[in-house]
């Protein structure tokens, strides 16, 4: 790891405050709107004009992905310029340029078992967001235990050949490549998947929504028929792509912990808090009339600065050399609990408001916190469900042994 | 905020967890117990004294090491993992605040000394009633001719039962349930019409009622203006909350390790217990709630040191937190150790009987709760 001294630091900062100032555009300043959001790719409308030039700056200056090598595209930062960077980010108050899979999940999971052809090829495309990826995981009888999945890869000589099924793939109909994976040898588990990356315009590719409870989703059944893979396009050894999945499993439930949950609500959802006391009502001194509903609330925030506590504490002691590698099951189990938390809060304060679907007669954030409740009982099921994460505590962190 | 010790406060940690393991034992809190010493272990404080540990938080300039509440935080983890009896809280938490925050020169010269070098412990008095409520101060400080005259009664004062002096909360204006006219006075422990009575309690650390009747305190004996003892009982409070949850922790990594080592030790069904799923779960939650109180107790500690302005959040949250977590790892201990839980011979009652104590002490759940929905203006 490079040594920064303070000075140099100091720098560091300089420039980077200078660079902001001279090149992030107003509106990007301002808090993200819910269908501003970037994700890159072909398909991307950049519906405020602004976030495309945002995007086009920070991918050339590689600060998508600051710590990511440089000649790979990424910004070459070292960890503690990385945190300069996001302070000064954070001092604007900038969105970020780009939201993504590549970013979050394929890329550093890449960097870490990609041949430097792959690297080579895909990284760039994901730091500047040109490529938008999805990822091929779940299938309808490989949920909680994805090691049982069953798409079948064949090896046709010049190619691989694609059949089967996934399901839950978020944003397949909309990702320009997918990372997969795959079942290569049926007579073993794990030791018979590998990771294979394609085109989602092969021909025998076709993704379908799937409509969830809050009336909307994400997500996509994706099916394969027939599909053909080049033979360069399987990250990682024949047989050995459980190892990479389970690594991409942990920047998964990092990134989602680090907040990128679906129903955390977006813009003009007010706190549980502030819908009690208007819809509840408060007593002469000041306090939310109902005092049940009152010490709930009080109890959610608590966890929920209990949490935010841990994610610091976590950060901190990762930078200080200490050993936190099993926190990230830790800490999706808490964020999981800690959104549904709020989401029931807050459609119990908002009372029959809490209970519209569409039309006039209720307001627009009351519905818009009735869709994100709805949506967020999948967060305790997404990128492994509590269950599997306790299960993952128990043994992994606490040494507790399988039933025998 | 932050949450990785320096060299000096893990020198300290590992000291205090040395000195608790070999010198404050479990099997020491029995013998007290069994022997009828309520609490009482002069021997230890001497040993304790001798490690500086009385000092941490008075200033260097009163012969203090001022090492600040991270520091003292190790120490009170580590006699949380052991269940030591030590007046630990009351006189180097506790005491040593309230006259480092509010003494008269005179006063901080006199005393903070004596707290140091563990010569004297003290014992603050603040509830009247069953529960924790300090601002329901009903005990009348009425001024005379050379100073104050104090008539009333404190409850379950901790420590109270040897504490070589008191610093007692009294009213010298307006009534129970209002911040100002409170006022604090420092009380020997054989001062004329003040009796102590001793109590025999769950924990086996003991406390007292306090009994004040025309006890007549010197005008020079006043901690801080007088009508405004709150402005230091708040705050020193919320040091003793923090340095309390502190405790809980210890005493909670405790019982959640001798659970772990027992289900990875005790067999039915032909099975490893810890091997049922049932229990792997329960486990991990505990494990979970553990991890975010460390981060709570770690970040109140830090925050009393950078003399943050959210002190008063961050000790109701700690000790909140670690209210809940005490509570649930030590109802769960015995639980998951079954029939041998409920032994006496077993450490878990012992540390289930202190858990409820350091609940109730200072505030427990529900009152902490209550005051962070106040600071947080609902």
């Amino acid at each position: 790891m490079a040594f920064d001294a303070p000075e140099e630091l100091d720098g560091f900062r300089t420039e980077v405050r200078e660079w902001l100032e001279a090149n992030c555009p107003p509106s990007m300043r301002t808090p993200m709107k819910d269908d501003e959001v970037v994700w890159g790719g072909k398909r991307e409308q950049f519906k405020n004009p602004e976030s495309k030039v945002w995007l086009e700056r920070m991918g050339e200056k590689g600060w998508t992905a600051p710590e990511w090598p440089a000649e790979l595209g990424g910004g070459g930062l070292s960890k503690a310029q990385a945190k300069v960077l996001q302070q000064e980010m954070r001092r604007i108050k900038a969105r970020p340029a780009l939201f993504s899979f590549g970013l979050w999940m394929f890329g550093p999971a890449l960097l870490e078992f990609g041949n430097d052809e792959q690297k080579a090829r895909f990284i760039p495309d994901i730091v500047k967001g040109k490529t938008r990826w999805c990822q091929g995981y779940s299938e309808p009888g490989a949920g909680s235990d994805l090691a049982d999945l069953q798409t079948k890869c064949e090896d046709k000589g010049d190619h691989w050949l694609i059949n089967g099924q996934k399901v839950w793939t978020s944003y397949a109909d909309q990702a320009d490549w997918i990372f997969c994976l795959v079942r290569t040898d049926r007579s073993v588990k794990h030791e018979g998947i590998s990771f294979l990356v394609f085109d989602m315009e092969s021909e025998g590719v076709e993704a379908r929504p799937i409509k969830l409870i809050s009336g909307s989703s994400p997500f996509c059944e994706t099916f394969f028929t027939d599909v053909k893979v080049p033979k360069d396009q399987l990250v990682g050894k024949l047989n050995a792509g459980w190892t990479i999945a389970k690594r991409l499993l942990q920047f998964e439930r990092s990134s989602i912990s680090a907040g990128g949950f679906g129903g955390t609500g977006g813009s003009g959802i007010l706190s549980p808090q502030e819908y009690a006391k208007h819809h509840v009502g408060v007593d002469e001194a000041g306090r939310i009339a109902d005092g049940d509903m009152r010490a709930r609330i009080a109890e959610h925030l608590m966890y929920s600065k209990a949490f935010n506590l841990t994610v610091q504490r976590t950060t901190e002691e990762a930078k200080a050399g200490q050993e936190v590698g099993h926190t990230a099951s830790i800490l999706k189990y808490g964020a999981a609990k800690l959104n549904q938390d709020k989401c029931e809060l807050i459609v119990e304060a908002l009372g029959t408001d809490g209970l519209g679907w569409d039309g006039d007669g209720f307001a627009e954030d009351a519905k818009k916190a009735t869709r994100s409740w709805l949506r967020s009982k999948g967060n305790s099921i997404e990128g492994g469900t509590s269950e599997i994460n306790l299960n993952v505590i128990a043994k992994r962190v606490l040494g507790l042994r399988e039933h025998q | 905020m932050t949450f990785v010790l320096s060299e000096d406060q893990q020198m300290i940690r590992d000291t205090a967890m040395a000195f608790a393991r070999d010198e404050l034992p479990v099997t020491q809190l029995r013998d007290l117990r069994d022997s009828g010493a309520n609490g009482h272990d002069p021997a230890s404080r001497t040993k304790l004294a001798e490690l500086g540990f009385f000092g941490v938080l008075v200033p260097e300039e009163y012969d203090g090491v001022g090492m600040g509440m991270v520091a003292m935080g190790q120490i009170m983890e580590a006699q949380g993992r052991t269940l030591a009896a030590t007046p630990l809280l009351q006189t180097a938490v506790l005491g040593a605040s309230v006259l480092t925050m509010g003494g008269s020169e005179a006063l901080k010269s006199e005393w903070l000394p004596k707290i140091a070098s563990g010569e004297v412990s003290v014992a603050v008095a603040v509830d009247e009633g069953t529960h924790h409520a300090p601002l329901n101060i009903a005990t009348e400080a009425e001024r005379n001719g050379q100073g104050y005259t104090l008539n009333g009664a404190k409850r379950f004062v901790s420590d109270g039962h040897h504490a070589d002096v008191f610093i007692i909360a009294a009213r010298t204006f307006g009534e129970a349930g209002q911040a100002h006219g409170i006022s604090l006075f420092l009380v020997p422990n054989d001062a004329n019409g003040l009796t102590v009575q001793a109590l025999n309690t769950v924990d086996s650390h003991g406390a007292a009622h306090l009994h004040l009747e025309d006890v007549a305190v010197a005008e020079d004996r006043v901690i801080g203006a007088v009508d405004a003892g709150w402005e230091v009982l708040e705050p020193a409070l919320d040091r003793g909350r923090i340095a309390l949850a502190a405790e809980a922790l210890g005493s909670s990594q405790a019982m959640f390790d001798m659970t772990l080592e027992y289900m990875q030790t005790r067999k039915q069904f032909g099975q490893l217990i810890g091997s049922f799923q049932a229990m792997q779960h329960r486990a991990a939650k505990m494990f979970t709630e553990l991890e975010m109180t460390r981060s709570c107790v770690a970040a109140a500690l830090s925050g009393v040191d950078e003399q943050r302005n959210d002190i008063a959040e961050l000790a109701s949250l700690t000790k909140a937190k670690a209210a809940e977590l005490v509570h649930l790892v030590s109802n769960e201990t015995v639980q998951f150790h079954g029939g041998i839980g409920m032994t006496d011979a077993h450490d878990s009652g012992l540390y289930m009987k202190r858990a409820r104590v350091q609940e109730a002490l200072l505030g427990g759940t529900t009152y902490h709760r209550d005051r962070y929905a106040k600071l947080n203006g609902f």
